[in-house]
């Protein structure tokens, strides 16, 4: 095997700095200005899921619940033609979904009941606070454990990057105006987990290399560990796309946003673990100095 | 370096994978399709003979079964074909009467020394297995009402005994607020509400009106109150969930004022809604004399109406049971039980009434949406609850009643079971609200498993090609870790009694992804260690140490992130962060341990020239 080949990638960290600060702004932008599309688990609200045994028109069940009475309720295809999602949003009613399945047969048709959710509310909010809490000791914890085994500023390189990740990640499910609901979250978390794992491992081989090469600026000592774990971190990517493209494929309705919140989560983790964490050190001058103090002292004896 | 085990590492790893087959084994033997028949109360005794009478039943319909067993106190009898599980349930059922409930049961079919050793297979959650998933709410508020409505008839009754003479006494949000004619009442009046109402403080506060006498409930009363409201609510749905003969119910207390339950496998969600979503309570109420009263209506609609009293005799809380049975003439009659201080008050105002008619008031409270705008502008929608009182029955008082009493004179017997029925279940402490409910319908939670394991092992042979066509021989070993971590993990949730959901399966996919990551590190670090001109031993063995720690610091943050998903989320996301975790721990032991072992055991202390990486 060759000499490994060390490419100059904090080279283009400008144009990197560039590139994800334009991602963020918009991110933010839709988030602030359209928000995201809230799945039942957070908005409250009824829906049912109903199959027939063969392909249903959308539009005729909209206007013959429109007849019944029932207020803007919002059907549409489930994963096939023959699968019918409808969705009374913010109405807690529990005789709701009854009476909907009630008008949906009045036709004779046989349909197969697959699925009723209703949630009130108030538990809709409690899971928004939750869910927002949960992230945020997420972050606060994982950076209190990268300041102890590794150092501040990597700290702060680690739990910007992961920031990084989770507001475009929700960025892009608030621009395609794709459900957030309680998968997508525990994606977004995973996504968390996912990009540290990277993050970690790209930072474990900066300590290593800043403390084992003495004669380098800090770029180089970076462009060299990023460049060694190139193969490793493009790979593991691979991996993790091949079985979230398998979810996302085969795994059914219900964990398609999921899937999707997964690959762009695992997609930008990858570009931040190079680009973001290191960047930020960078950016906050780090140096041997930060690492050497762990080191243990050493004595030559030099006498023959 | 020869990388060589010791003896004990090579055994540890073998009792592992030996652990891993034998608690994932479970796993592999579908369970069969059963009824489960046990009685309505638990002096009866379901033994041979009962189980005879089930399978002649059986036999008659023509619905085949393998064996049946009876232990006593309920009775198990396997189906062939689980498309006829509804039919026999319901010909059992008429067979047996009301007086058993029979439920449809999964039966486990792990070999005996598998379950022996304590294995059983995974349990599957409801979005996997089918069934119902409600969260109540249980309104504390109106418990605390109730008891302070009770306390304030009886401060001013033994205020009137004791000759203390007050303006007035009255309920205030949730203080009982009395007003004196001079400071000589005050003080009598509040020395004995100490002495007598422990449970109730006098409030004194700088600037109040020395005429007014403010009293609380003390926090530990309040306390007491609440918890137990909740609890004899949790009583009372255990009891209306077992009506329903599911055979593993979960009917739990979750945070301070909820109560979640989960019926797995129920079919007929309206039904199971109808018992448990009935949030309601009851009031027996002499019919009016005279002018004042309140006129209610017949809850079945019949057009009729009465006047009742406006204080009522007892309430549902004093209910302990209800059961519609016949009379000696074989007419349908109701059965009720009352707890021993309702027998009392019962007994006391009964005595005197003879041949006036009581009536039953069934309360539901119910819930409806309002719209308003916030001061902002914006159109907020806020649940309101409202309540609906009717009456259920209305029968003549034949003579004094105490603590159990019938009433007779009903139509049907579906009348009589309904009426019992309502009767049970307006036995609560405090009214309860469904905030949530989700309902899986049997073929949706089969397709859900049919997906996760197609997407499983799909996700599977896709890793396995791309790690064999990257790293080749070494590539085999990571493959052979990652399938043993598969089973570890499947063994490990099997014998935790973890429940496995979908997003648990999507965890399990993601594992499987992320679990090469150690060996992928691993094996990057060999090639750069031959890179550099080690050794083949010393690379491997270079190659191993150096990328523990970064695998450590990778896998226990993530662990972190998957506890904190744990702890904040609920039923099927738990389900994932559970996975998760079991999963970042067992992949730590086959990507680390096993590979090393597997490695050490082909190459190790041998002469190698080139590596296979």
């Amino acid at each position: 095997m060759s000499e490994l080949k060390i490419y100059n990638f904090m080279g283009l960290r400008r144009i990197a700095l560039v590139f994800s600060s334009v991602l963020l702004l918009v991110s933010a932008a839709s988030l602030f200005s359209q928000g995201l599309v809230l799945g039942l688990d957070f908005s409250g609200g009824t829906q049912i899921e109903v199959g027939y045994d063969k392909p249903v028109d959308v539009a005729k069940l909209r206007v013959q619940l429109k007849q019944s009475g029932f207020d803007d309720p919002v059907v549409v295809h489930f994963g096939s033609e023959s699968e019918v999602l409808i969705r009374m949003q913010g109405e807690p009613d529990q005789g709701l979904a009854e009476r909907l399945y009630s008008v949906l047969k009045i036709n004779g048709e046989e349909i197969d009941l697959r699925r009723v959710d209703f949630v009130g509310p108030q538990i809709g909010e409690e899971l928004r606070d939750k869910g927002g809490l949960g992230m945020l000791i997420a972050l606060a914890v994982v950076m209190l454990y990268v300041a102890i085994r590794f150092q501040f500023k990597f700290s702060v390189g680690a739990v910007l990057a992961l920031v990084h990740d989770v507001v475009i990640t929700l960025g892009i499910f608030s621009i395609a105006r794709l459900e957030f609901d309680l998968t997508v979250l525990a994606a977004v978390l995973a996504v968390v987990g996912y990009s540290l794992n990277d993050t970690i491992v790209v930072s474990d081989r900066i300590r290593e290399n800043f403390r084992k090469i003495r004669k380098a600026s800090s770029v180089e000592v970076i462009n060299e560990s990023l460049s060694q774990t190139l193969w490793r971190t493009i790979n593991t990517s691979m991996t993790t796309m091949l079985v979230l493209l398998a979810l996302f494929l085969f795994g059914g309705e219900l964990i398609h946003n999921f899937a999707i919140a997964l690959m762009i989560g695992v997609g930008i983790g990858t570009y931040s673990s190079i680009y973001v964490a290191a960047t930020v050190m960078l950016a906050m001058n780090v140096d041997r100095e930060d690492l050497i103090e762990t080191e243990e002292g050493e004595l030559v004896d030099d006498l023959p | 370096m020869p990388n060589k085990f010791p003896l004990w590492k090579n055994l540890m790893i073998l009792v592992v994978v030996a652990f891993a087959f034998t608690y994932a084994a479970p796993n592999l033997y579908p369970p069969d399709p059963a009824l489960q028949l046990s009685g309505q109360s638990s002096a009866m005794k379901i033994d041979q003979a009962v189980l005879g009478k089930v399978e002649k039943a059986l036999g008659e319909a023509q619905i085949d079964y393998f064996a049946g067993e009876a232990d006593g106190e309920t009775a198990l009898i396997r189906l062939v074909d689980s498309n006829l599980q509804m039919r026999a349930k319901e010909v059992v059922q008429a067979e047996m009467g009301g007086e058993y409930i029979v439920a449809l049961n999964l039966a486990p079919t792990t070999p005996q020394w598998l379950s022996d050793l304590g294995g059983a297979p995974m349990k599957l959650g409801l979005d996997l297995s089918g069934g119902v998933h409600f969260l109540l709410e249980v309104d504390l508020d109106s418990a605390l009402a109730t008891r302070l409505e009770g306390d304030l008839q009886e401060v001013k009754s033994s205020l009137r005994e004791e000759k203390i003479r007050y303006r007035s006494f009255e309920l205030k949000g949730q203080q009982i607020i009395g007003r004196f004619r001079n400071q000589q009442q005050v003080e009598q009046a509040e020395s004995l509400i100490r002495a007598n109402f422990r449970d109730l403080q006098p409030q004194n506060r700088q600037g109040q009106n020395p005429l007014v006498l403010v009293l609380q409930l003390s926090d530990i009363a309040k306390g007491q109150i609440e918890d137990n409201a909740i609890k004899q609510n949790l009583t009372s749905l255990r009891n209306r969930v077992n009506e329903l003969g599911v055979s593993e119910p979960l009917v739990s207390r979750q945070g301070k004022n909820r109560i979640v339950v989960e019926l797995p496998g129920v079919q007929d969600t309206a039904e199971a809604k109808r018992i448990i979503g009935k949030t309601a309570n009851l009031e027996f109420r002499l019919e009016a004399e005279g002018r004042i009263g309140e006129v209610f209506e017949f809850r079945d609609g019949r057009g009729l109406d009465a006047k009742l009293e406006t204080s009522p005799v007892i309430t549902g809380e004093n209910v302990t049971d209800a059961r519609s049975s016949y009379d000696e003439n074989g007419r349908p009659q109701v059965n009720i039980t009352l707890d021993t201080k309702g027998g009392w008050q019962m007994g006391h105002s009964t005595r005197d009434n003879i041949g006036r008619r009581l009536g039953v008031l069934f309360i539901e409270y119910k819930t409806k949406l309002e719209k308003s705008l916030a001061e902002n502008g914006d159109m907020v929608i806020t649940p309101v609850p409202f309540v609906e009182k009717h009456i259920i029955s209305l029968a003549t008082v034949q003579s004094q009643l105490g603590k159990s009493f019938r009433i007779t004179g009903i139509d049907s017997q579906r009348e009589s079971s309904e009426l019992a029925l309502l009767l049970r279940a307006g036995a609560l402490a405090a009214p309860m609200y469904i905030v949530e409910e989700r309902t899986i319908g049997p073929s949706l939670g089969a397709d859900n498993i049919q997906l996760g394991v197609k997407s499983v092992s799909i996700g599977m042979t896709m890793v396995l090609l791309f790690m064999i066509l990257v790293y080749r021989g070494f590539g085999v070993v990571a493959n052979v870790a990652l399938s043993m971590n598969l089973l570890l993990l499947v063994g490990c949730m099997s014998l935790l009694g973890a429940t496995l959901t979908l997003p648990g399966i999507a965890g399990i996919v993601l594992t499987v992804g992320m679990a090469v990551d150690a060996n992928v590190l691993i094996f990057s670090r060999i090639r750069e260690e031959l890179a550099s001109g080690a050794s083949v031993q010393g690379a491997i063995s270079a190659g191993y140490d150096r990328a523990f720690v970064s695998i450590l610091d990778a896998n226990i943050t993530t662990l972190i992130v998957a506890v904190i998903l744990f702890l904040i989320g609920s039923g099927p996301v738990q389900g994932f962060a559970v996975t998760l975790s079991i999963g970042i721990l067992t992949s730590m032991f086959t990507s680390i341990v096993l590979t090393r072992g597997l490695v050490n055991a082909i190459v190790g202390g041998r002469k190698v020239d080139k590596l296979w990486i």
